[in-house]
């Protein structure tokens, strides 16, 4: 299980998020919902310290994967990301790669040079992935020449060829089509059975139908966070019920 | 932790280690360079230097009035000739010519200021020096205002390129004629950074050496005629530094001393402009 | 506009008669006809006088005039600028005819260069040309890229830009200046390195490219001067290679768990590597024509030789040393050849990386390199 704590995040002395504390279940798909520049991505980004890598960035409170702190001193953030892993916004596979580097750049990147071992873990990333069949032929081909769907499928297949416990996705249909977005609403769905899954959208139809768990963020506050289905039918503050109703944000 | 991810940890750290160090080895050549220069320079640096003659070899002191002054002749004259050019060749491009005669034109420059220098003072010298018969510091000056041309073009095309499309619009929308467009709306308003590029243009003519030895050739005495030979500054250096005489050597590094000062003073003098232009702009 | 004539007006003015106000019959109007506007009130002159071209009412001339000069003689500034291509290589060409006439191109490749017996092989000037730029490279590119990773990824904002300042100065000293530190600093400390190898009780001496008296001056001299002015350029283009990659790479290779140096070397490299390979063209065609800084501290002798040790003498300084004293004009036309090898050389150089970056930027999205 995948939690936090209290957890304030500043960016220059500028307060971005202020005491959040949740949990992700194992086993089920969480969406974070909210308007734009609620601090949804800044919540996500902490889980895998991609703020480490900014300047200026603060993060106080607590952060746990399985009750192991994530943020603790002896803690390296490199082999934190390789257990959450994290998809983006927008598909950025590496372009001087090929589709089949691509896919196993995480696990080159840990030290695994097994021929053997890489294509059986590409496969099966791939497979997962729902996108085996379409690129299978081309393996050595540069993924630029994907569709933007099949590029994201692609990225996702690259964060699950390192086999890591939880996988963050940024907003990642918000650049696609409504059937890439299916497709890819589908394999979260089958991958829910072996990761946990936390999604973060701006899209609320998408967190209605994708998700098991749901929580609200304004302004860097947590208003309510719940079982998807209660969320959605009966908010118990009235912000959520204004926000999911299109009243505001 | 893994022994091979603690492994693999040391090698990066290594690794930033050496560009570390690279940094720290692509600094050293300028502060050494600066370190001789005044070191060496300053025992030459007197009033003597700027208002005496150099002796003849061997001995000791003199001056390097005649290469100072001969310098700024040259380098005038040059500057007469390379800037105008420059300057209107640019305005052309940026403001009158069709899009695929400008990038024609630019990449002309492009390769033009990549010519080695010796090869723009052979051409001077076959332009100038074979007709007159003799060398002469008009020569040089031609040299490099070849020199110059080039540069002036590109660090004044790429200002005027910065300047708003809107502010020329908003001149043809007012019927202001295409020629004060140019001059009145666009030069205006790039002033500050073409007046810096011509000044780093001509503090960088000012040190060239190549051109000058058979151009302007070098004279030992006294001379403010363009049509004759005529010592320049970097031309002089070099002929002391490879000479033999201990005092000669001494002037050489009093002339470094003040082609840098010079330069030093030209690069501030331009960045004041800038500081300057920002100034007013914001008050 | 044409006034309208006389005739013209007559029709207009029938045609609008004959057409009917819109007669609201259904309910009363609010409007009335407008009335007949009074006789005084004209907004036109009358057809009998035309109207004199290009005044305007606040007397300002059109400048068409004005505008046709400024167009000529800018346009006459720029015929120069393009002409002195021409020029460049049509007085080259013609002023080493004599040359080419006498001994044509082969005998330029011969080693022996002796002008005063109608000797003129520049196979030795050719070599140490190749050899003084390709030892300045190998020293300028990896040590600008390596500084680059350094200023770009590793160091801290303040220190790197400073470190970046200290690195362009470099470039604003005038060629004689640093072969005026050349000979006097920088030859000895080369001399007393040269004499370490020679001593070296490795046996050292005894390699090809240590080979030969340790005098200091020579190809490792200028090489190492040629590496120092090439080395702020290529640190510049890297520099902003490096900075163009775009952030969403930096994340997803972060994101996989990399560490730095895995980052820099797997992802951020590999996507820069092409328009680095282009700054080292550029910086390879300004190094070929290094003049002063050379000459100063190669030596001077026209040889063929391995050794770092060896002197040698470049296209560069064999015209600057020996052009004045020229023992004759078939001599002169000779070092003009030279000179239009090297302009060959630089230009094509040239050329080519820029072709090469323009056409990276329209493949790849890959970075621009301005200079």
């Amino acid at each position: 299980m995948l939690a936090c704590k209290d957890l304030k995040i500043e960016f220059d002395r500028k307060s971005v998020l202020k005491g959040v504390t949740l949990e992700f279940p194992a086993q089920r798909i969480s969406a974070i919902i909210g308007p734009s520049g609620c601090g949804k991505s800044t919540l996500l980004r902490a889980f895998n310290r991609m703020h480490d890598l900014t300047p200026g960035a603060q993060v106080t409170g607590s952060v746990t994967l399985n009750d192991r702190e994530i943020y603790a001193s002896d803690e390296d953030p490199v082999l934190i990301r390789r257990r959450i892993g994290m998809v983006f916004q927008k598909a950025n596979p590496f372009p001087t790669l090929s589709i089949y580097e691509n896919v196993i750049s995480g696990l080159r990147l840990s030290g695994v040079r097994n021929r053997a071992v890489l294509q059986e873990a590409a496969e099966k990333a791939l497979m997962d992935s729902a996108i085996w069949d379409e690129v299978k032929d081309r393996l050595k081909s540069n993924p630029m020449s994907l569709s933007g769907g099949q590029q994201q499928r692609l990225c996702i297949a690259r964060a699950l060829a390192v086999d890591p416990e939880v996988l963050l996705m940024d907003e990642p249909c918000s650049a696609l089509d409504p059937i890439a977005t299916a497709k890819i609403e589908e394999l979260m769905f089958r991958l829910r059975e072996r990761l946990i899954v936390v999604i973060v959208t701006h899209n609320m139809q998408q967190a209605a139908r994708a998700s098991d768990r749901t929580a609200f963020l304004w302004m860097g506050e947590l208003i309510e966070a719940g079982e998807t289905e209660a969320i959605f039918t009966s908010p118990k503050k009235s912000m959520t019920e204004d926000y999911i109703t299109g009243r505001f944000g | 932790m893994s022994q091979s991810h603690q492994l693999r940890k040391l090698h990066g750290h290594i690794m930033e280690g050496v560009c570390l160090l690279a940094a720290l080895a692509a600094v050293i050549p300028l502060f050494a360079f600066l370190w001789h220069l005044v070191a060496m320079g300053a025992g030459a640096f007197s009033p003597a230097l700027f208002t005496q003659l150099p002796l003849p070899p061997g001995e000791v002191g003199g001056g390097l009035r005649n290469a100072i002054q001969g310098s700024l002749l040259v380098v005038g004259i040059a500057t007469m000739i390379g800037i105008p050019v420059g300057l209107g060749a640019a305005v052309f491009m940026s403001e009158f010519a069709k899009p695929s005669i400008a990038s024609g034109l630019r990449f002309s420059c492009d390769v033009l200021s990549g010519v080695p220098s010796i090869v723009m003072g052979l051409l001077a010298f076959q332009m100038v020096v074979r007709p007159m018969h003799h060398f002469s510091a008009f020569s040089g000056s031609v040299a490099l205002a070849f020199i110059m041309m080039p540069v002036v073009v590109i660090t004044t095309q790429e200002m005027l390129r910065l300047v708003p499309h809107s502010l020329r619009e908003a001149g043809h929308a007012l019927g202001i004629p295409a020629w004060r467009i140019a001059s009145s709306i666009s030069l205006r308003a790039a002033a500050p950074g073409i007046l810096t590029g011509a000044i780093l243009a001509i503090s960088r003519i000012a040190g060239e050496t190549a051109p000058m030895l058979f151009t302007a050739f070098g004279n030992p005495f006294m001379s403010m005629d363009p049509k004759a030979p005529i010592a320049t500054l970097p031309h002089t250096i070099f002929t002391y530094a490879i000479s033999p005489y201990e005092d000669w050597h001494r002037l050489a590094w009093g002339g470094a001393l003040i082609l840098v000062l010079g330069i030093l003073g030209a690069t501030l003098l331009s960045r004041f402009i800038l500081w300057w232009h920002q100034r007013s702009l914001n008050s | 506009m044409d006034a309208p004539n006389a005739a013209t007006r007559e029709r207009t003015q029938a045609k609008l008669a004959r057409m009917p106000f819109p007669e609201d019959t259904q309910a009363p109007s609010p409007w009335v006809a407008p009335p007949a506007p009074p006789e005084e009130i004209r907004l036109t002159a009358p057809a009998s006088e035309p109207r004199p071209p290009h005044v305007d009412p606040f007397g300002r001339s059109t400048g068409r005039s004005a505008d046709r000069i400024f167009r000529l003689a800018t346009g006459a500034c720029a015929a120069m600028i393009a002409g002195l291509i021409v020029l460049v290589v049509v007085f080259m060409v013609s002023g080493s005819m004599p040359a080419f006439k006498d001994h044509g191109l082969v005998a330029l490749l011969s080693p022996a260069w002796d002008p005063t017996n109608q000797k003129y092989g520049a196979l030795t000037f050719l070599f140490g040309t190749a050899y003084t730029s390709l030892i300045g490279m190998a020293i300028a590119l990896p040590l600008g890229v390596l500084t680059a990773v350094a200023l770009v990824e590793i160091l801290p904002k303040g220190l790197a830009k400073a470190l970046s300042l200290a690195v362009e100065l470099l470039a604003a000293i005038p060629s004689v200046l640093l072969g005026l530190w050349g000979i006097f600093e920088l030859v000895p400390l080369v001399r007393k390195f040269e004499i370490y190898i020679y001593r070296s009780p490795l046996g050292l001496k005894h390699l090809p490219i240590f080979s030969g008296s340790p005098l200091g001056v020579g190809f490792l001299a200028a090489g190492l001067l040629l590496a120092i002015m090439a080395l702020p350029f290529i640190l510049s283009v890297s520099r902003e290679v490096l900075l163009q990659v775009p952030k969403s790479q930096r994340e997803a290779a972060y994101a996989l768990g990399a560490t730095r140096w895995q980052a820099i070397r797997r992802f951020i490299l590999p996507y820069s590597w092409k328009g680095i390979f282009g700054a080292s063209l550029l910086g390879l065609a300004r190094v070929l024509g290094e003049t002063m800084a050379v000459t100063m501290v190669i030596g001077n002798t026209p040889q063929i030789k391995a050794s770092l040790f060896a002197s040698g003498y470049t296209l560069a300084s064999v015209i600057a040393n020996e052009f004045t004293e020229a023992p004759s004009d078939l001599a002169i036309s000779a070092l003009i050849s030279l000179g239009l090898i090297l302009l060959l050389l630089s230009v094509a150089l040239n050329a080519a990386a820029r072709i090469m970056l323009i056409y990276l930027n329209h493949s790849q999205g890959a970075p621009q390199v301005a200079k």
